[in-house]
């Protein structure tokens, strides 16, 4: 693998820096009154530099919210408020969400880019596959040549661990880890500063998924872009993210480091969550899995949406709708001081709440 | 290319069965067509005549079943159809050539027309879905729900006339000479313009249909999301993305339907007298003219299977999945 032809751009930037900013986005399906609340002010930041995972239940908003953010919602969705900037290499801070059609297709792949779900269907099939790599970078330098694209498609397959004279191939000749690697490689073909990742595994085996998140590993060191990685697979995100987020019900319950959200889960479903596949490492333990399911979308109750499936369950839970705060524990300081949590057993001023958390959200 | 000489195989296997059975339907017909003509003639050739017209006919030899298709082989590569009993003596080949021009020319131009514009309706409407432009589909489909001869006659008694500004029936100005002169073509345009605007009308809504749902179908594909988030132009997402996968269905229904064009459109011939081969073959059935009917089935099934051809060169142009081998 060598990205011999690409200038690889040192990592502007430190970590900490925001590259991408949600700020209190809500998304609704629908366009009538009765219409679905997906995301509730849902605000999340993403650092340069930095693999941010996105976790959760099927159906929770994680892919809304990277659809969202990136204005590709399909009908009916449609976003109902907030904000998304978007700081690019020069500073320059844009509201994706307020930017002209024209500026927006001009600022696609370039500064975003998006790897899908669907391997099998993300290649249009009756284009060679350089063609499809080849366009997308024509479309944003319009005075390239088509030999140069073409050479250029040709070079980020290799950077990918594709042979170049595939490019002539068409979608169904390829297998789908190695289009799942043109995707990659077609994504990267702008040097994107962000990259958002949409299940980019779940249709590949255990092996495929590895060598995959390998190679994005591998690639965000040498080119420094972020990465959104959405998946439900809470042990892959473990090990390749720094930071999590968790999601439930349309709203984020917990953001805080990769390590911190494994050991020290400050959230009654994020503790849930990961009680419910095994670890790679570690002594056994019991896997419980969560009662009951996710909350109908349609018919929202009132207060933590979490609620009724929680084992810490008070009165002010069914009542209020908490918002995502600091920690009880934040007067540790350092690390603690930076995760944030939506639950209100972290709440000490609330009626009913003493201040003192379950055992096992207080490690 | 094994792809091609696949199929080229493959359609000589299916021209050869085609005129096998071809050859094969009149011989098990009931009856044989010396009766026949005795029989419509009602006594006005006298019975001893019968032998002469088998001579004639040249049924008297007693061949086998395989010399006659031996024969007919030989005939058919030649050009030879036999002669016709309604147009005596007339050759088949004559009356099909006479007749075949004016159908190609007229169904022809509007079964492309009517693809073209369809498709390109089709997909405007498609990309666009929920707006307006969704009001154009129940007006095409109830143009192509009415029954066609109603369509045509009362195209023709709208234009012709009360207006008075088409002709009603006919081909081209009697007056006039055929030749290629300006003149003539353009007198063939004017006569052939309402039947080719009932064509149209009548068989449109179903290629916008076809294509509209094709392209709403193909738009919610992750690679048309992926081209958008590509930031290309709508225009090229449209067409090289969402419009290039949805038209492959059309484009084989296109080719069937050029196929039937040879078979004529016999409703609209007879509505307005216009030459054609439907015409022909309508006139044939009536008065039992075997080989005029053969020679019109050989001529519609060759125009069927040729078109099956282009429709699977073009679909395996259009498509890579088509042309794998294996």
């Amino acid at each position: 693998m060598t990205a011999s032809t690409l200038d690889v751009p040192a990592p502007t930037g430190t970590v900490g820096e925001p590259v991408l900013e949600i700020e209190n986005l809500s998304v609704d399906y629908g366009y009538t009154d009765d219409a679905t609340h997906v995301l509730r002010d849902v605000s999340l930041t993403l650092h340069r530099g930095e693999v941010l995972g996105l976790a959760g239940e099927s159906g929770c908003g994680k892919s809304t919210l990277a659809y969202a953010a990136t204005r590709l919602l399909p009908p009916p969705g449609l976003i109902t408020s907030g904000s998304v900037h978007f700081t690019g290499r020069d500073g320059q801070r844009t509201d994706v969400l307020r930017q002209s059609d024209a500026e927006l297709r001009a600022s696609r792949w370039q500064d975003t880019a998006i790897v899908f779900q669907g391997a099998m269907n993300s290649l249009n099939p009756v284009y060679r596959i350089g063609r499809q790599i080849a366009d997308g970078i024509l479309a944003h330098r319009p005075g390239m040549r088509r030999k140069e694209a073409w050479d250029q498609a040709a070079s980020l397959l290799e950077m990918v661990g594709i042979n170049a004279d595939r490019l002539r191939d068409f979608p169904h000749q390829l297998s789908g880890g190695m289009r799942q690697r043109v995707m990659i490689a077609m994504a990267l073909a702008l040097d994107p500063q962000v990259l958002i990742m949409d299940e980019p595994t779940t249709a590949l085996d255990v092996v495929m998924q590895r060598q995959i998140v390998e190679e994005i590993a591998d690639l965000r060191e040498r080119l420094g872009f972020s990465v959104v990685f959405i998946t439900h697979d809470v042990s892959l995100l473990i090990e390749i993210a720094d930071r999590i987020a968790i999601m439930y019900a349309g709203d984020i319950v917990e953001d805080a480091g990769a390590q911190d959200v494994y050991r020290r889960p400050r959230h009654p479903y994020s503790a849930a969550l990961l009680h419910s596949f095994p670890p790679l490492r570690g002594e056994r333990r019991e896997l419980t899995g969560i009662p009951g399911s996710p909350p109908d979308m349609q018919k929202m109750p009132p207060g933590c949406p979490f609620a009724p499936r929680c084992a810490h369950v008070t009165d002010v839970c069914r009542q209020v709708r908490p918002v995502l705060g600091p920690t009880a524990l934040a007067d540790r300081g350092g690390r603690e001081a930076e995760r944030s949590v939506a639950c209100h057993l972290h709440d000490a001023d609330l009626e009913g709440i003493d201040g003192t958390l379950p055992a096992d959200l207080a490690r | 290319m094994r792809f091609a000489v696949r199929r080229t195989i493959f359609y000589l296997i299916t021209a050869w069965a085609a005129v096998t059975i071809n050859f094969l339907i009149p011989r098990l017909m009931p009856g044989d067509p010396v009766t026949a003509l005795m029989g419509r003639m009602q006594g006005r050739i006298d019975s001893n005549a019968e032998e002469s017209i088998r001579v004639l006919f040249g049924l008297d030899t007693g061949a086998s079943v395989w010399q006659q298709y031996v024969d007919y082989w030989g005939l058919l590569l030649r050009g030879d159809l036999g002669l016709s009993f309604t147009f005596f003596p007339t050759p088949v080949s004559e009356i099909v050539q006479q007749a075949l021009p004016w159908t190609i020319g007229l169904v022809g131009v509007a079964t492309i027309i009517s693809f073209t514009l369809g498709t390109g309706i089709g997909v405007a409407i498609g990309w666009r879905r929920g707006t307006w432009a969704d009001a154009l589909l129940p007006i095409t489909t109830f143009f192509s729900a009415v029954p066609y001869f109603w369509l045509g006659l009362i195209a023709i008694t709208v234009f012709s006339v009360t207006l008075g500004w088409f002709p009603s029936s006919g081909s081209y100005d009697r007056g006039l000479v055929p030749t290629w002169s300006w003149e003539f073509v353009g007198s063939v345009i004017y006569y052939g313009f309402l039947p080719a605007l009932t064509v149209v009308l009548s068989s449109i809504a179903g290629w916008i249909l076809g294509m509209r749902n094709m392209l709403v179908t193909v738009s919610s594909e992750d690679y048309v999301t992926v081209a958008h988030a590509k930031g290309l132009p709508e225009r090229r997402v449209m067409v090289g993305y969402a419009a290039r996968n949805a038209i492959l269905p059309q484009v084989s229904n296109f080719a069937l339907s050029l196929g039937f064009v040879v078979g004529g459109t016999l409703i609209m011939e007879m509505v307005f007298s216009y030459q054609g081969i439907g015409y022909t073959l309508f006139q044939a059935v009536n008065t039992q003219d075997y080989p005029l009917m053969q020679g019109c089935f050989l001529v519609i099934t060759l125009a069927v299977l040729g078109a099956n051809i282009i429709a699977d060169f073009v679909y395996a142009a259009l498509d890579p999945r088509a042309r794998q081998e294996g």
